[in-house]
């Protein structure tokens, strides 16, 4: 081949490595880093801090290849939405073959890797999660029903848990919950960004339920998750991994997630188009406060008991 | 003997590059470091070793 061949083949938008790394959903990555970096650190007995900054590392790379699958799987969706048309694959930088070979290498590595850094059940439990996303979620559940988030949700759950079992070796109540939280939050959080993005997925023929349903019936479904999340963020407050600080945040914060949830359900379509679903979006933004101070919480009182000040 | 002008497709590929060659540098730096932790705390180590080293 010569080099006049290859530089025919070269395509105008060339990648580069930040496009690469972009499929891994860097954002999406930073929660997942969160979440399992305070199930590792909130579970009991010791890790290596090494061992344990290598699984924090695996689980976040597992969580990263699972979103370049996604990004293969879904290419056609994203480019029809706004939010997702500069991703790498529709912008035209990466093919889907990259992509793909990129999301399977990454799996098999981190689980691999994952595996031989800390214990099988948890690299078992990170394979099995980027099989939830990509497979039960992408390729099933999110082009067939209008519960999609919801099943699917589970999959941005499970990192907690993985950190948790890379220290213990197995599930517990706590990471249970853990993983409960996140459950459950998924729902109002991403129902109430389809809200206000409402054309995007009716173009792309997602059924999501505020198109196959209504808003008045999204509404609704955010209102209820959100009381059972409320009900599950404050019980987490009396085990093992809570404490009066934890208590204190769920509190306050479940307090003001449920109003903002009754005040989104009082509203009418033509007050959110009035006001260009203002509460929507503030109640979307306050939703990511949540998770983070939930799980700063549990960190708090991790941090804070050795000078017997955290947990109960 | 000369070498062939370098190409244009390698000086823009040169980030890319670079950056795939850190991430593999990181790799092995990171494999090196687990190594080290695992046999220095005795994690290849017989099971019946292990035991003798619980047991004092």
């Amino acid at each position: 081949m010569s080099d006049a061949s290859i530089h025919s083949q070269v395509p105008e938008n060339e990648a580069s490595f930040g496009d690469y790394f972009a499929l891994l959903k860097p954002r999406v990555m930073s929660l997942v880093v969160f979440t399992a970096m305070v199930g590792l650190l909130a579970a009991p007995g010791g890790v290596h801090p090494f061992i344990a900054f290598c699984a924090i590392l695996f689980i976040a790379i597992g969580g990263g290849a699972s979103g370049a699958l996604n990004m293969w799987y879904d290419s056609d969706i994203d480019q029809v939405m706004s939010r997702t048309k500069s991703r790498p694959i529709p912008s035209g930088k990466v093919t889907r073959e990259e992509a793909f070979a990129i999301g399977m290498t990454l799996s098999v590595m981190s689980v691999v890797m994952l595996g031989l850094a800390t214990n099988w059940f948890a690299a078992g439990l990170l394979a099995f999660t980027i099989f939830f996303y990509v497979v039960i979620y992408t390729m099933w559940l999110k082009r067939w029903t209008p519960q999609n988030i919801v099943i699917g949700g589970a999959a941005g759950a499970f990192p907690p848990m993985v950190g948790w079992a890379a220290v213990t070796g197995g599930v517990s109540v706590e990471s249970v919950l853990m993983f409960t939280l996140i459950f459950m939050w998924t729902p109002p959080h991403f129902w109430a960004l389809c809200l206000f993005m409402k054309s995007d997925y009716k173009d792309a023929g997602v059924p999501m339920l505020h198109v196959t349903h209504g808003r008045a019936v999204t509404r609704n479904h955010i209102l209820v998750y959100t009381l059972l999340l409320a009900a599950i963020a404050v019980s987490m407050a009396f085990t093992s991994i809570g404490g009066w600080i934890y208590l204190t945040v769920a509190v306050v914060m479940n307090a003001i997630f449920v109003a903002g949830a009754v005040s989104i359900w009082r509203r009418s379509d033509a007050q959110c188009e009035a006001d260009n679903h203002k509460r929507e979006k503030s109640f979307f933004g306050f939703s990511l406060l949540y998770l983070f101070l939930h799980f700063g919480a549990i960190l708090a009182e991790v941090a804070l008991a050795p000078y017997g000040l955290g947990g109960w | 003997m000369n070498f062939p002008e370098q190409h244009e497709l390698h000086k823009r590929r040169f980030g890319r590059n670079l950056g795939v060659a850190l991430a593999l540098a990181a790799f092995v730096v990171l494999l090196l470091g687990l190594t080290v932790v695992k046999v220095t705390r005795g994690d290849f180590e017989p099971a019946s070793v292990q035991q003798g080293a619980t047991n004092g």
